[in-house]
């Protein structure tokens, strides 16, 4: 049981889901998305404020309900988004996007991906690849919003 | 039936009133091949039947051997298998029919699924409240001014086709409201069943709390102001006895995968002289006498509900599965899951940050238990028990606004079979134990001690406030 359990909830997801970065309204935001997981009730509210004048992201705040799964991954996505501009965050959640439909194939990119390597062994759980996604679908609808302007 | 009466059957019929023993229930499940297996190197434990039970061999060996040697379309050619093929498909309807006490097998319809002759029920309305049906279908018309009420705690499928019905027609929806337990009376219904109630639709058994609906009291309310009532029988059915005459409901609706039969297969009970005044909801072939390019005359029921190639085999297998119930007998059925329901709950009161939904410890209950953990969202905790090979639903079972009453986005929830042992249910109560430090859930406030068997506990994940 350890071994299939730890696959999937790695430390640093269990860390995040505890202790979220990122987690808070953010009054100033440029652009906001709601996005919700009808099949389990997990929801979210991703907020994005941009450097004045930039399509530099300042900075990625969240809102949600939901299992460890989707809150860690809008708390490691809140740290790796700021100091990104939309297309960049675009690239990486591409690569995300990739690696969480794997089904645990292939070696993820750590210095593309950083901490959010630690889904990998997610992508093998088909029930809750849409955990692992559900903050970074919101982004990109919110970042959408922002170029659509 | 030709095969041989499976061990732990056959005595079971001259012991109606007692307790599956343990060797009882290791019989039972010898019958079921896919409990036979390990899952993630653990004996698989299933505690999802109030999703869909697993079925025995007897009921698929009925199904292969109907393909293998009988298969061919009902009501419909002359041929030799037409006509043993479509002697196969009534006798099961008369098996159902005797099965929950229906007058005649005319009041059982086969419908997909219990989904679809709830929808059969609430579009058969829509269609009579467009005048189609004539004369004999006006007690189905709904208008603005009429009320169809439902609870709060109702399956989405005993509800959004009221909200549809209700739509269409301007009706208007009322509901009767659970506590915080999400548990409702006969005095709850009777504030809101009133004049203007045509129709009344609810749960014999919940499918979120296991609660046993009061069916007597609310068909006497309803019936006292010629209100029709719909019984969602989905979760009784596979566990008690039923006898639709004696609860005097006026339509009922059930599956057969939640009662060790196939899937592709429901039935919708109905008083006969109903049933042949609502109008259709589906039409096409095998539902009509006469077509011409103009129009058609519509056939009685059930036949006038069956629109279509029929689910042939699955009726076959359904009533296998009837008669694999009746072998046990639906009374040591109830027994067993209402004490398993009852260990359920004291285990998981025992529990320290476990919140049991439902009826508090000491009221009965059938089947199954929805529970929260604090500061655990129920995906994770259905992950841990399923790492241990044990299954268990998460999620807010198809019962939105039940959970927003509950001020939950999710629960668990362990439910039972005829072939749940007392180990399944000790191993996953010892998983549950073991799931808040696993995930480093916060530390509780102290308890005072003995409080440990209360039924509070749980915090709210959210509220949107509310009744919907």
């Amino acid at each position: 049981m350890s071994d299939m359990l730890a696959g999937l909830y790695q430390q640093v997801i269990l860390d995040h889901a505890r202790a979220r970065h990122g987690e808070g309204d953010l009054p100033d935001a440029d652009a906001e998305h709601f996005e919700r997981n009808p099949t389990c009730g997990d929801e979210i509210t991703v907020r994005i404020a941009l450097e004045p004048g930039t399509d530099r992201i300042r900075t990625l705040q969240w809102e949600g309900a939901g299992c460890s799964i989707s809150m860690a991954s809008a708390s490691v996505l809140s740290d790796l988004a700021p100091g990104r501009t939309l297309p960049e965050l675009a690239d990486l959640t591409d690569a995300f996007r990739t690696m969480m439909r794997s089904r645990g194939t292939g070696e993820p990119d750590e210095t593309v991906l950083e901490d959010a390597v630690a889904f990998h062994g997610v992508s093998k759980f088909v029930m809750r690849v849409k955990c692992g996604m559900l903050a970074w679908v919101a982004a990109e609808a919110a970042a959408g919003l922002i170029t659509a302007r | 039936m030709t095969t041989t009466p499976a061990r732990g059957r056959t005595r079971a019929t001259d012991r109606q009133g007692d307790l599956l023993t343990d060797d009882d229930v290791l019989a039972i499940r010898a019958d079921f091949p896919i409990l036979q297996q390990e899952v993630n190197g653990f004996p698989l434990a299933y505690l999802d039947s109030g999703a869909t039970a697993e079925r025995p061999r007897q009921v698929l060996d009925a199904e292969r051997r109907f393909l293998e040697t009988d298969n061919a379309a009902v009501h419909r050619g002359a041929h030799t298998l037409a006509a043993a093929a479509t002697e196969a498909y009534e006798d099961a309807r008369a098996t159902v029919a005797r099965f929950v006490g229906a007058t005649s097998p005319s009041e059982i319809v086969w419908t997909a699924n219990a989904t679809d002759a709830l929808n059969l029920v609430a579009y058969g309305m829509v269609n009579a409240s467009r005048g189609r049906g004539g004369v004999a279908a006006e007690r189905f018309a709904f208008g603005p001014g009429d009320e169809i009420v439902v609870t709060e705690a109702e399956h989405h499928a005993n509800l959004v086709p009221w909200q549809e019905l209700a739509a269409t027609t301007g009706a208007t929806l009322r509901w009767i409201p659970t506590d915080d337990d999400g548990c409702w009376s006969a005095e709850d219904a009777a504030t809101v069943i009133g004049p203007r109630t045509r129709v009344v639709a609810f749960a014999h058994v919940s499918n979120v709390t296991g609660m046993i609906a009061p069916v007597a009291e609310v068909v006497a309310l309803a019936h006292a102001v010629g209100a029709l009532v719909v019984l969602d029988a989905c979760q009784s059915a596979p566990h008690r006895p039923l006898d639709l005459h004696a609860l005097d409901v006026d339509f009922a609706a059930f599956s057969g995968h939640k009662m060790l039969g196939p899937n592709g297969i429901g039935v919708l009970f109905g008083r006969q002289d109903l049933l042949d005044a609502l109008p259709p909801f589906r039409t096409g072939g095998s539902m009509i006498t006469t077509v011409t390019m103009e129009r058609s005359e519509f056939m009685p029921a059930p036949e006038r509900f069956e629109a279509g190639t029929q689910p042939v085999s699955q009726a076959v297998a359904l009533a296998e599965a009837v008669r694999y119930l009746e072998g046990i007998g639906m009374e040591r059925v109830r027994l067993h899951a209402e004490g398993l329901a009852e260990r359920l709950v004291a285990g998981l009161h025992a529990i320290p940050g476990v919140r049991v939904v439902g009826p508090p410890a000491g009221v009965a209950r059938s089947a199954l238990a929805s529970f929260d953990v604090e500061g655990v969202h129920a995906h994770d905790v259905s992950q841990f028990l399923d790492a241990q090979g044990i299954a268990v639903r998460s999620g807010h079972h198809c019962a939105q606004p039940l959970h927003r009453r509950l001020g939950l986005v999710a629960t668990s929830r362990a439910s039972t079979s005829v072939f749940t042992t007392e180990e399944d249910v000790e191993r996953f109560l010892t998983a549950v134990g073991a799931v808040r430090s696993y995930f480093g859930a916060a530390a509780l406030p102290p308890v005072a001690a003995g409080a440990s068997g209360s039924k509070s506990g749980g915090v709210a994940v959210v509220a949107d406030g509310g009744a919907r």
